[in-house]
C-alpha cells in the first residue's frame, strides 16, 4: 500500500502546505468583498437621490406647511425659506441634503413639537429592537425545529399539522393576528388578563422590567407567529431537499442513529438557506414591526412611522424611510459577507 | 392516428397544439390536487360573490345615513355577522368589499406583471451595459423594504395629487413596489432561453431584438410570469389590506381593510365588538389563503422536484 | 464459514402503491480475503443488493430472504445491533465520493466520526490521530484531515471515501461503483489500492461495476445481474473472455480488451432497454433483447444450472449443448 501512497493523482491544489491556492484565495475573496461593497454603496446612493426626489415633488411651499398655519409674517417664512434651503436651484440643494444628512441631521419634524428626527429616531428605537429582536430570535429558534422536524417526518401527521398551520398564518396579515390576539387576551369579550397596549403601565408601581416583559408578550407572541410560518417553510423545504442526499447513507451506514444523522448531517446542510433568510431578515427588524407596533400602541419606530402619517409628517417619514433603507441594505451586505464562512463551498470560487 | 394532415401543419399551429396539450396535461394533474381545488373552489366563490354584489346588496345601505340596522349589534337572524358603528350590516361591507379587495389585487398584479416581464426580458436579452443597469434598479427595490417604500409613496402621491381616486393610488403603490419579484423570475428564464439553439439560429438568420424577443423569448418566459400569478395576488390583497389599516385606503369605496381600520380606530376591540374585527379578517385570510393554495398547487405541478411535497 | 451469506434475497420498493420488484431471489457468497463482484447495467438491482447488506433501503421497502454477515442475520437484527454491525462489520464505499462525502464537514472529521461512535473511548484526539493514519494509508497527504470535500479531486475522494470504510476495522467492504465517473489513470489506482486492501487486511470485498473489465480485473469471482437475478457466475478472468449467457456475453463485449482482435470483431452493444420491473417479460427476462432466444424462452423462467466448473447460468442453452444444437 505504501507504494500507492505516493502516487496520488494530481489533485488542482494537491501540493502539500496548500500555500499557494490560499494566497489566490485571499487575493480572490479581498476582489469579491470590494465587489459587494460597491453595490451595497450604489444602492445606497440610489435611497439617497430616492429619497430627496421623492419629497421634492411635494406640492405647496413646504414652510408654509412647516408653519401649519400659523400666523406668520413674511419675514419669518422668508427666513425660513432661507433657513430650508428652498430658494436655491436643486443641485445645490440635493448637496445641502446629502451633507447634512451625512452628518447626521435629518432636520427637524413638523409634529412631535419639531423635535430633530435624528432624535425621535433615536428614542423610539431600542423598543423596537426589544420587540423585533426578540420575535425573530424566538421565530428562528421554534421555526428551525419545526420545519426540521416536519421536514425528516415528511408527510407524517406531525408534518402535515405544522406545515397547515404555517400556510394558514403565511396567509393572515400580521396587524390582523395582533387584533385576535388583543380580542382573547385583552378586551372583555375575551380573557382580559394582558394589557391592551403600550409599553409600562403608566400609574406604575410595579418593576419596571417585569412590567415591560409583561407588555410585551402579545405584541411579541404576534410576530413570532407570523415569522415562524417563513422560518418553517424554508426549514422544511431545504430539509426535504437534503433527505435523500447520499451522504445521508453514508451516515446511516455508519450505525449513526436516526436523530444524529438528522443533526449532524442534514442540518448543518439544510440550515444554510434559513440562515440566509435570518441574516437577511435582521435589516428588517427595525421596519418589520410597522402595523403590529400599531395595534398594540408599542413605542417603538413602527407607532412613530404611523404617528408621522397623519399629518403628513414629511421630514420625519424621510428620515424613517432612509433609516429602515440603510439598515436593510447594510445587514444585507453583512450577510453577503457571513455567507462565505458558513458555507465552506463557496469559500473558493 | 394515421391520417395524416393532407397540409403538413404550420410551426405556428404545431406550436399552439403543443401549448393546448400541455394545459390540457396541467389542467388534469391540477384536478388531483386536493389543496389546489380547495383553494380553487374558494377563490372562484369569492369572485362570483363580487362579481355578483351589486344584485346581492343595495349598494345604498352602504352609506352611513342610510343605514337601517341598531350599531355595534352582534350577530342576530338580521344581521348575520352583526353591524358597525353606524348600524351597517357587516355582510354587506364584507360583501362589497370584495369588489375592491380583489380589484385592487388583480390589477396591481397585472402592473407589476407588466413591469416586471419588460425590466426581466429586457435585462436577460441585452446583456451588458443596459441589462446591468436593469439588475442594480432591481436590486434597490429588492432591496428597500417593503412597506416604508409603500408608505412613502402613497404619501407622495396623496399629496402631489390630491384629486386621485385613492383606490387608483393604492394599486400603483402595490404594482410598482412588488415588480422585482417577478423582473428576477424572469430575467432568468430569458437567459435560459437566451442560449438555446433556435434563438441563435433566429440571431444568425437576422431576425431582429424584436423578433427574437416576441417570437421566442415571451413565449417561454410568459407561462412562468402566470404561474406566478396567483402568489402574486395574494401578496397584493394582504397589501392593500395593510395600507387600508394604515389609515391610506380609499375610505369612499371600502375594502376589507379599510372596514377593519374602522373597527380597529372605533376601538371595537375594547368595546367587545369582536364580529366588527374578525369577519372582514377572515374574508381577507381566506381569500389570500385561497390564491396560496392555487399558487403552491401550481407550483407542486410545474417544478417536479417538488412532487410528492405536501 | 462464509463472511456474508445471501440467501433468496428478494427486495421490493412501494413507490405509488406499487410493488416494484429491484432483486428477485438472489444467493450470494463472500468469504474473508475474497472479491467478489457484481456487474450489470443501471436498474438491475445491483446497488438495491449493496444497500440490502446493511438494511439501508429506504423504508417501506420490503426485503425477504436472508442476509448473513458473520453468522448474523441482518433483517431480523434489532435496530440497536444493527447500528452496531454497521461500519464494525461491515462498511460501504459509494459511488462517485462527492455526493457521499457531506459537503460542509470537513474530511477529518467524517473519517472519526464512525470511530467514535463505535468505540466512544477512543476520544476526540485519538479518533483525529487515527484519520489522519487512515488518509496516509491510502496515498492522501494527512494534512487533508482540515479540507472540506470539494477541495480533492475525484480520486482522492474516492480514497477518501475508502480510508473512512476503514476507520474500525471491518471484515466486510461493500464497494458501490467505487470508480465510475474516475479517468482511467485514477481508476487503475483506486482499484490497486482496493486489491492491497484484500490482500493485506484480509478483508472480504464485495465489488459493485457497471463495467465488467474493472471486476474481470479484481475479482476471484464475479456474479452477472439483469433484472433482479444472477444470471451467471463465475471465475473472473474467465467470465470475461468466455460468457455462457447471452447477458453477460454482450456486457462483455462492450468493453473491448485492447490488442485482442477478436473482441474488436465481436458485435458490440445491446438493443432495447432493461425491462421495466412493473411488467418484466414472461419467461426469461432477458428473451425480448437475447440473440439466441428460441421459442421457450418467452415460457419458460429458467434458474442458474451448472455451466462447467465453478460456473453457473440461466439459460436454457446452457449444459445442454445437444438440445441447443437439435433446436438450431
Amino acid at each position: 500500500m505504501a507504494s500507492t501512497a505516493t502516487d496520488a493523482d494530481a489533485a488542482p491544489g494537491a501540493q502539500p502546505g496548500g500555500g499557494a491556492p490560499r494566497r489566490r484565495l485571499r487575493a480572490g475573496t479581498g476582489r469579491w468583498v470590494l465587489r459587494k461593497l460597491v453595490g451595497a454603496s450604489l444602492t445606497l446612493g440610489f435611497v439617497l437621490v430616492f429619497n430627496f426626489v421623492l419629497f421634492r415633488m411635494m406640492p405647496g411651499d413646504p414652510a408654509k406647511t412647516f408653519l401649519r398655519g400659523r400666523q406668520a409674517n413674511p419675514e419669518r417664512l422668508a427666513q425660513l425659506r432661507d433657513e430650508l434651503g428652498l430658494d436655491d436651484p436643486w443641485p445645490v440643494q440635493f448637496g445641502k441634503y446629502l451633507r447634512e444628512t451625512l452628518r447626521g441631521n435629518l432636520g427637524d419634524s413638523w409634529s412631535q413639537g419639531n423635535r430633530p428626527v435624528v432624535e425621535l429616531i433615536a428614542d423610539r428605537l431600542w423598543p423596537t429592537l426589544l420587540l423585533s429582536g426578540t420575535a425573530l430570535v424566538l421565530a428562528a429558534l421554534v421555526g428551525i425545529w419545526l420545519g426540521a422536524r416536519s421536514g425528516w417526518r415528511h408527510g407524517q401527521a406531525f408534518d402535515k399539522g405544522s406545515t397547515g398551520v404555517a400556510i394558514g398564518l403565511y396567509s393572515l396579515p400580521e396587524w390582523w393576528l395582533g387584533l385576535l390576539l388583543l380580542l382573547v387576551f385583552a378586551s372583555p369579550a375575551g380573557l382580559n388578563i394582558f394589557p391592551g397596549g403600550g409599553m409600562t403601565d403608566p400609574r406604575g408601581g410595579v418593576d419596571p422590567v417585569l412590567d415591560t416583559l409583561w407588555h410585551l408578550v402579545l405584541p411579541c407572541t404576534t410576530l413570532t407567529l407570523v415569522y415562524i410560518a417563513q422560518y418553517a417553510l424554508i426549514m422544511r423545504s431545504s430539509v426535504l431537499d437534503e433527505r435523500y442526499a447520499e451522504y445521508l447513507t453514508t451516515a446511516r451506514a455508519k450505525g449513526l442513529r436516526d436523530d444524529q444523522v438528522l443533526t449532524r448531517h442534514a442540518l448543518p446542510n439544510a440550515l444554510l438557506p434559513t440562515l440566509t433568510l435570518f441574516f437577511l431578515s435582521l435589516g428588517f427588524v427595525v421596519s418589520g414591526a410597522i402595523t403590529v407596533e400599531t395595534v398594540y400602541s408599542w413605542p417603538g419606530l413602527g407607532l412613530l412611522s404611523y404617528e408621522a402619517l397623519s399629518g403628513p409628517d414629511i421630514p420625519l417619514l424621510q428620515g424613517l424611510f432612509l433609516v429602515f433603507s440603510v439598515t436593510v441594505i447594510l445587514m444585507n451586505l453583512l450577510a453577503d459577507l457571513l455567507y462565505p464562512l458558513l458555507d465552506p463551498r463557496v469559500r473558493l470560487s | 392516428m394515421n391520417a395524416a394532415p393532407a397540409v403538413p401543419p404550420t410551426a405556428r399551429a404545431l406550436a399552439r397544439q403543443r401549448r393546448r396539450a400541455a394545459l390540457r396535461h396541467f389542467w388534469t394533474a391540477y384536478r388531483r390536487d386536493v389543496e389546489g381545488m380547495i383553494g380553487l373552489v374558494l377563490m372562484l366563490g369569492w369572485v362570483v360573490l363580487a362579481l355578483t354584489a351589486p344584485v346581492l346588496v343595495d349598494a345604498e345601505s352602504l352609506r352611513v345615513t342610510q343605514a337601517s340596522g341598531p350599531p355595534l349589534a352582534a350577530p342576530s337572524v338580521d344581521h348575520p355577522l352583526g353591524t358597525d358603528e353606524d348600524g351597517r350590516s357587516l355582510l354587506a361591507l364584507i360583501i362589497w368589499g370584495s369588489r375592491v379587495s380583489l380589484l385592487v389585487g388583480l390589477a396591481a398584479t397585472v402592473i407589476s406583471m407588466v413591469i416586471g416581464t419588460l425590466v426581466g426580458v429586457t435585462a436577460g436579452h441585452f446583456r451588458g451595459r443596459p441589462g446591468g443597469l436593469l439588475d442594480r434598479v432591481t436590486d434597490f427595490f429588492l432591496v428597500i423594504p417593503f412597506l416604508p417604500l409603500a408608505i412613502v409613496l402613497a404619501t407622495v402621491l396623496r399629496v402631489r395629487w390630491p384629486t386621485v381616486p385613492q383606490v387608483i393610488a393604492v394599486i400603483v403603490v402595490i404594482g410598482i413596489t412588488s415588480w422585482p419579484g417577478t423582473a428576477r423570475l424572469v430575467r432568468a428564464q430569458a437567459m435560459a432561453v437566451e442560449g438555446r439553439p433556435y434563438l441563435e439560429r433566429a440571431r444568425a438568420l437576422g431576425g431582429g431584438h424584436w423578433h427574437q424577443i416576441a417570437r421566442h423569448v415571451l413565449p417561454n418566459v410568459l407561462p412562468v410570469v402566470f404561474a406566478n400569478t396567483t402568489l402574486s395576488v395574494s401578496l397584493a390583497i394582504l397589501a392593500e389590506t395593510t395600507l387600508s389599516f394604515l389609515g391610506l385606503g380609499d375610505p369612499l369605496r371600502p375594502s376589507w381593510g379599510t372596514v377593519l381600520d374602522g373597527a380597529y380606530s372605533a376601538g371595537a376591540i375594547s368595546r367587545g365588538a369582536w364580529w366588527w374585527a374578525i369577519f372582514p379578517g377572515v374574508a381577507v385570510a381566506s381569500t389570500v389563503l385561497a390564491f396560496n393554495l392555487c399558487g403552491r398547487a401550481t407550483e407542486r405541478i410545474l417544478d417536479p422536484r417538488l412532487k410528492g411535497r405536501a | 464459514m462464509n463472511l456474508l451469506e445471501i440467501r433468496d434475497l428478494r427486495v421490493s420498493y412501494r413507490i405509488n402503491g406499487e410493488d416494484l420488484p429491484a432483486v428477485r431471489g438472489v444467493d450470494l457468497d463472500v468469504q474473508a480475503g475474497e472479491t467478489v463482484g457484481i456487474a450489470g447495467e443501471s436498474g438491475c438491482g445491483k446497488s438495491t443488493l449493496a444497500g440490502a447488506v446493511l438494511r439501508l433501503l429506504p423504508n417501506g421497502t420490503r426485503v425477504t430472504g436472508q442476509v448473513r454477515l458473520a453468522g448474523e442475520d441482518v433483517l431480523s437484527m434489532s435496530w440497536g445491533r444493527l447500528r452496531a454491525v454497521r461500519w464494525n462489520t461491515a462498511s460501504i464505499v459509494f459511488q462517485a465520493a462527492m455526493h457521499g462525502l457531506n459537503p460542509v464537514r470537513r474530511i477529518g472529521q467524517q473519517i472519526a466520526e464512525p470511530i467514535l461512535v463505535h468505540e466512544p473511548a477512543a476520544g476526540t484526539r485519538r479518533a483525529a490521530a487515527r484519520a489522519a493514519e487512515l488518509l496516509e494509508q491510502v496515498g492522501v497527504p494527512a494534512w487533508r484531515v482540515r479540507s472540506y470535500p470539494h477541495e480533492l479531486s475525484g480520486g482522492q475522494r474516492q480514497r477518501v471515501m475508502i480510508a473512512m470504510a476503514l476507520a474500525c476495522d471491518p471484515q466486510l467492504i461493500v464497494a458501490d461503483e467505487p470508480t465510475t465517473a474516475l479517468d482511467v489513470m485514477v481508476q487503475a489506482q483506486v482499484l490497486n489500492l482496493l486489491r492491497d486492501l484484500v490482500r493485506e487486511r484480509g478483508v472480504g470485498l464485495l465489488m459493485i461495476s457497471h463495467d465488467l473489465s474493472v471486476l474481470a480485473d479484481l475479482c476471484d469471482r464475479v456474479a452477472v445481474m439483469y433484472a433482479g437475478r444472477v444470471v451467471e457466475q463465475g471465475p473472473g478472468g474467465r467470465l470475461f473472455t468466455d460468457a455462457t449467457h447471452p447477458y453477460a456475453r454482450a456486457l462483455a463485449a462492450a468493453f473491448p480488451v485492447i490488442g485482442d482482435p477478436a473482441s474488436r470483431m465481436a458485435p458490440r452493444g445491446l438493443p432495447g432497454d432493461p425491462p421495466d420491473p412493473r411488467e418484466l417479460p414472461s419467461g426469461c427476462p432477458f428473451h425480448p433483447r437475447c440473440p439466441d432466444a428460441v421459442v421457450v424462452c418467452g415460457e419458460t423462467d429458467v434458474r442458474l444450472r451448472e455451466a462447467g466448473p465453478d460456473r453457473t447460468a440461466a439459460c436454457v442453452h446452457v449444459g445442454v449443448t445437444q438440445e441447443r444444437e437439435g433446436i438450431r
